[in-house]
């Protein structure tokens, strides 16, 4: 088994749009070790998404080489790309992208109705991951009883149904206040720390950057910085010395 | 089976989503199905009308009527000559293969007098073979014999119109009526037919051997050559109606001694070929009506079309998110497709009631006979599932093969 979970060798990626060519990824290599919790960061326009696309296997690379747990993505078919998306990465973003008028329970559920799991502990295995994500009590709630930082966290729980190995976020705090911003990265933090599960996410912001392990910073399709963060934040420790918030107002539904 | 039964969830949510719009578009799948069911309905009522009148008139009969008189160049009608006879009658019937029974007929309008009380009735003058032909039964006593028809015996069968019309709940067998002065004994009353398809009382008839009717009720008048006859009826050996007829033809014409470039001085028809073509046009109206009405069948098809297309695009994020944790090509290709066969199903089974309750309602207004049968329902469920997939398979596609990040960044 490769020791790298993630493994990228000359990556390119170009668009056609019409006669233009957009050279979006200009030869990445990359490896993140299995239990990483990485950040990517860079303007947009700078590749990080086509990354990003690429990893969470839901694009393909025009040349050079991804594995993904060992196995080269380049050479599957559509479906089995979406195979491989169900069972091994979990997806979340900045928009939280939950389905409307359907339960958090539902929504976390929604990933297993594409696996082959047994139907009778669906339920059971979507509360799990609700309780993971400190959610369990709300769990009928539809998304627009729920604020911003809630149905974050039921995305993250969706993102977690399948045990995947790979978590991928996009800008996941980008829509959140600061506080929430910290919550949200200490689930992260913990679930990386707790369950080994690998996570890389997306920022603007260099502050949410610093609660990773390893920071990825492009420019124009390349990497320019690639480091380990010295000195990492620690969410659950800041949340503790911050002064106690009333219980956050829900929005009127 | 399972997944089946999960994508009918998702569609029945999604469709829920969006009651007013689901429903203006179930409403052409609606009105297709029930113009379909409704016209259906009325062209196997029709048809169904046939038959009766075909079982009402007794199976394999054949009318043979005199031909029409040529006198100087004036064409009288059909059945207006003198040319048959009670022997042509006989003749038929010994010495046709294909016939089974003949009989002569000879009818005519009289008033009847019982006691106190008087009907105008038809009388029909047979042998008794006719009840055979006709398939009429005898309810209560007798039919007449071959006895009482040589013998001119005055006895005479009741139908119910004229035992009603006469006797007032009393019992009319053995009892005497006069018609035209003459006695009559009453020996039997005829099961009733009910209306024949024209509204014409099948039970006001009083039935009596030819040879009384035509020398004690009809006597006088063109009448005065006793062995005319005005009709003669003929049933054939089943499968043999066409045989029956050739040789009938052929028999009449050595009787009447016609020569080969003479016209038939008398007819043959089949009542069973006249109710089959009768059946055929009514068939083709009926092909017609449902094919007109199978056109809004297809715009109602259209209209699930239009709708599913406006709802893949409204649903893109959803499609994009659905792909991304694992949807592959066929699973969103059966959610859009099963939604779209929902919406085409319900809009059917709600047709089907619809289309029920018209017929029903035309039946009622109009007074035409209609027939909603189980295997045209049975089509009309079918047939708007395969709707649904025809017109629902292309927005399907559709959604199945977006580009999952496209489908992800749409706003």
């Amino acid at each position: 088994m490769d020791s790298a979970l993630i493994r990228i060798e000359h990556l390119h990626k170009t668009y056609h749009m019409g006669d233009n060519h957009v050279h979006a990824l200009r030869g990445i290599s990359l490896e993140i070790a299995r239990g990483s919790l990485v950040a990517i960061m860079g303007a947009s326009g700078s590749g990080k998404s086509t990354l990003m696309n690429i990893i969470g296997c839901l694009d393909k690379p025009s040349s050079g080489k991804y594995y993904l747990d060992g196995v080269d993505i380049g050479g599957l078919e559509r479906d089995e790309l979406a195979d491989i998306r169900n069972r091994k990465v979990g997806f979340v973003f900045q928009q939280f992208n939950l389905l409307a008028r359907t339960s958090a329970l539902e929504n976390v559920e929604l990933p297993l109705l594409y696996s082959d799991g047994d139907k009778s502990k669906f339920k059971e295995r979507a509360l799990a991951a609700l309780t993971a994500v400190g959610l369990a009590d709300r769990y009928d709630h539809h998304p627009s009883q729920l604020s911003g930082g809630q149905q974050q966290r039921v995305a993250i729980a969706r993102s977690l149904i399948n045990d995947p190995q790979l978590i991928l976020a996009d800008e996941p705090t980008g829509a959140l206040d600061s506080r929430t911003s910290v919550e949200i990265m200490g689930i992260f933090q913990k679930l990386n720390r707790d369950k080994g599960i690998s996570i890389v996410l997306v920022t603007h912001e260099p502050d949410i950057a610093h609660y990773t392990n390893r920071i990825i910073q492009f420019k124009d399709g390349h990497i320019v910085v690639d480091e380990p963060v010295a000195n990492p934040r620690n969410a659950e420790r800041e949340l503790a010395e911050m002064p106690e918030v009333v219980e956050e107002e829900e929005p009127v539904a | 089976m399972n997944k089946v039964f999960q994508s009918m969830r998702i569609a029945f949510r999604a469709l829920r989503v969006n009651k007013l719009r689901s429903a203006l578009t179930m409403l052409g799948i609606i009105i297709g199905v029930g113009a379909v069911i409704a016209m259906v309905s009325v062209g196997s009522g029709a048809t169904d009308r046939i038959h009766q009148q075909i079982a009402s008139i007794g199976s394999n009969v054949i009318i043979i009527q005199p031909g029409s008189q040529n006198t100087g160049g004036v064409k009288s009608g059909n059945g207006n000559a003198q040319t048959l006879t009670e022997e042509d009658a006989r003749a038929i019937q010994d010495e046709c293969p294909s016939v089974m029974y003949s009989s002569p007929l000879q009818q005519n309008q009289q008033q009847v007098v019982y006691q106190s009380n008087n009907w105008g009735t038809r009388i029909y003058g047979v042998a008794p073979e006719y009840m055979t032909i006709r398939d009429i039964r005898i309810e209560e006593g007798q039919p007449f014999t071959a006895e009482d028809v040589k013998s001119t015996n005055k006895v005479a069968l009741l139908g119910k119109t004229v035992v009603d019309n006469l006797f007032a709940g009393e019992d009319p067998i053995g009892k005497i009526i006069r018609i035209r002065k003459v006695p009559f004994t009453v020996i039997g009353t005829l099961v009733p037919k009910g209306q024949n398809s024209n509204g014409q009382d099948q039970d006001d008839m009083i039935i009596m051997p030819i040879s009384t009717a035509k020398k004690k009720v009809m006597g006088g008048g063109r009448q005065n050559n006793w062995q005319q006859v005005g009709q003669i009826m003929v049933q054939a050996r089943d499968g043999r109606n066409q045989n029956a007829m050739d040789e009938i033809e052929s028999l009449l014409r050595q009787r009447h001694r016609l020569q080969a470039t003479d016209d038939n001085d008398f007819q043959v028809r089949s009542l069973e070929e006249m109710a089959a073509a009768q059946e055929q046009a009514t068939q083709i109206m009926g092909l017609l009506l449902a094919s007109i009405a199978s056109v809004s069948l297809i715009v109602g098809g259209i209209g699930i079309m239009n709708i599913m297309l406006v709802s893949v695009t409204e649903r893109t994020k959803e499609i994009g998110l659905r792909q991304a944790v694992g949807a592959k090509t066929r699973d969103i290709l059966s959610q859009f497709l099963v939604e779209a066969v929902t919406l085409a199903l319900l809009g059917g089974c709600l047709g089907i009631a619809m289309g029920v309750l018209a017929s029903l309602g035309i039946s009622y207004f109009a007074g035409w006979n209609t027939l909603v049968s189980l295997p045209s329902i049975l089509a009309a469920f079918f047939f708007s599932a395969l709707v649904g997939v025809f017109f629902g398979y292309y927005p399907a596609r559709k959604a199945a093969f977006l580009d999952p990040i496209e489908a992800l960044r749409y706003e």
